[in-house]
């Protein structure tokens, strides 16, 4: 048994053995439960895949005279100004004003939300344009400037929905192809279209949330971020597997960070063919090996973690909840999937080397006494359900 | 007999020629042209692969060079920025003859073998990081 505040203390005196969730397979592997929970001290998590339901808080200081912003587009993006003066809240799917989207099926979504945050991380510069009715101590009621993310106040990402547990593999049974959030789907089930980081994704190394919980620091795109919250649709009451692992959506996070201190290169707007715009973001979550029940849940490996296939052309959309199968992440990665006896070619959106990249990355943070661990300051709900709409007749 | 890749530029001439006809008939290569944009008064791109003898390529090219039109056989009409990819393997599904792939499924980094492309751009509708484009 450890702490994390012992095990803060061997990453501060530089003693800590950090592994990365795929690493540490082959080390339990060869050392034995009992001997490795002694050993490691943290396994580093990670996933970097689109997930919408993203976003940011902006502050850009006052204009000479003042103005109480109340509509504001970014590089024509519309961004959302009912929050007071000059704050401004940008969602990652929001497209760009005057897109056909598609009216020319498939459209091309080639520019939304998520590419201003990629914009915005860069460093490059971007454009407000502002409108509003002017009051007497906010008189302007027009303006045009560029900015950059430097002439900001704050520029904090918050993210309602990241890192779900576990996801659908979309397939399409249909006899015309169909352009998803999950790829291109030809006909005939020629295809299917996945996205988690398997054995590294952090909700998986942990299925019980027994160390990541609100308040949990993380690695967000290079920033440290924390966990703000359950995330939204957050419904581990499911199905589970091997070692409790969800094979259905399950659990999610609310992530939060600042943009300032982001890597651009794990901030990446998505155009998804006649779908619309998202967010790829690089999220990594160090598990803090506390005894060996903890280090057996990170070894958790993907031919042990099922995905349900479903019917994006028709039960997906009607919500039939009809599962036409159960796949593993080994048969995913490895490119082809057998379904019930049909050879189905699998390609994923979740970068599984990016996310091997942000492992590393926040072991070799860990190792060097730069990035310590917390205990949340609350647990995420254990039984929850999702809900489905409510609709008035 | 050897195959090349070429891909010529048509700087607004030469579309008037019957080119292939003439590569065919006075040069005895075989031509198999993977994509074409030639409009008259404008700039224009043929991708093909020509295969024939050492000698009748090099005629064949100083022929295409006499009208005008540069060849190119390094540069590929489909091309994979590696900055821009994120590595998700997305296109790898789409690509018909895996010019895209991931060698090492245990690593999963993505690998483009422009010799391998046909330029049927299937990749380019279905990346969703625009990383891979078409220079025509």
């Amino acid at each position: 048994m450890k702490t994390i505040d012992q095990i803060n203390e061997k990453i501060s005196s530089g003693k800590a053995l950090v592994l990365t969730a795929e690493e540490v397979i082959d080390y339990v592997d060869k050392k034995g439960l009992e001997k490795a929970a002694k050993e490691v001290d943290v396994v580093t998590t990670a996933t970097f895949g689109p997930m919408c339901s993203s976003g940011c808080f902006l502050n850009f200081g006052h204009s000479k005279p003042k103005m109480r912003i109340t509509e504001a587009w970014l590089d024509d993006v519309s961004a959302y100004s009912g929050i007071a003066a000059v704050d401004l809240f940008l969602g990652a799917t929001q497209l760009r004003a005057n897109d056909p989207a598609n009216l020319e099926y498939p459209g091309d979504f080639r520019f939304g939300g998520g590419h201003v945050m990629e914009k915005l991380v860069k460093g490059e510069e971007i454009q407000l344009f502002a409108l509003s009715y002017g009051t007497d101590e906010y008189p302007r009621k027009e303006l045009r400037t560029r900015f950059t993310i430097d002439d900001l106040n704050q520029a904090m990402m918050v993210n309602p929905r990241n890192c779900y547990q576990n996801y659908n593999v979309a397939i399409n049974t249909s006899d015309k192809a169909i352009h998803t959030y999950l790829g291109y789907l030809k006909p005939h089930m020629k295809n299917c279209g996945y996205s988690s980081a398997g054995q590294l994704s952090p909700l998986l190394n942990d299925p019980y949330f027994r160390t990541i919980g609100i308040g949990t620091r993380i690695w967000l795109a290079g920033a440290q971020g924390h966990v703000y919250s359950e995330g939204t649709q957050h419904a581990p009451t499911c199905e589970r597997g091997h070692l409790g692992v969800p094979s259905e959506g399950a659990g999610t996070l609310a992530l939060t960070g600042d943009m300032k201190k982001m890597l651009p290169e794990f901030v990446r707007g998505v155009s998804l063919k006649g779908y619309g715009i998202s967010l790829s973001l690089g999220v990594g979550i160090p598990i803090p090996i506390l005894d060996e029940q903890m280090l057996l849940q990170t070894t958790i490996r993907d031919r042990d973690i099922k995905a349900q296939v479903i019917d994006y052309s028709t039960d997906y959309p009607e919500r039939n909840g009809r599962v036409l199968g159960s796949v593993s992440y080994e048969e995913l990665r490895s490119g082809s999937i057998d379904l019930n006896g049909t050879k189905v070619e699998a390609g994923g959106l979740s970068s599984y080397a990016g996310a091997v990249k942000i492992a590393n990355i926040l072991k070799e943070e860990i190792r060097s006494g730069q990035f310590l661990l917390t205990s949340p300051i609350a647990p995420l709900p254990a039984e929850q359900s999702m809900k489905a709409m409510k609709e008035t007749t | 007999m050897i195959t090349k890749k070429m891909l010529l530029y048509f700087p607004q001439c030469a579309t008037e020629s019957p080119i292939v006809y003439h590569l065919v008939k006075d040069y005895d290569l075989m031509i198999n042209i993977f994509r074409a944009r030639v409009t008259p008064d404008e700039e224009g791109f043929l991708l093909l692969d020509v295969s024939g003898s050492e000698e009748n390529i090099l005629k064949g090219s100083d022929y295409l060079r006499s009208l005008k039109i540069q060849i190119n056989e390094t540069v590929k009409g489909v091309s994979w920025d590696r900055d821009k990819c994120v590595q998700c393997g997305s296109c790898v599904p789409h690509c018909p003859t895996e010019a895209l792939t991931m060698p090492d499924r245990t690593i999963m980094e993505l690998k483009f073998n422009s010799n391998e492309c046909v330029e049927c751009l299937s990749c380019i509708k279905v990346c969703p990081f625009g990383a891979l484009s078409s220079i025509f």
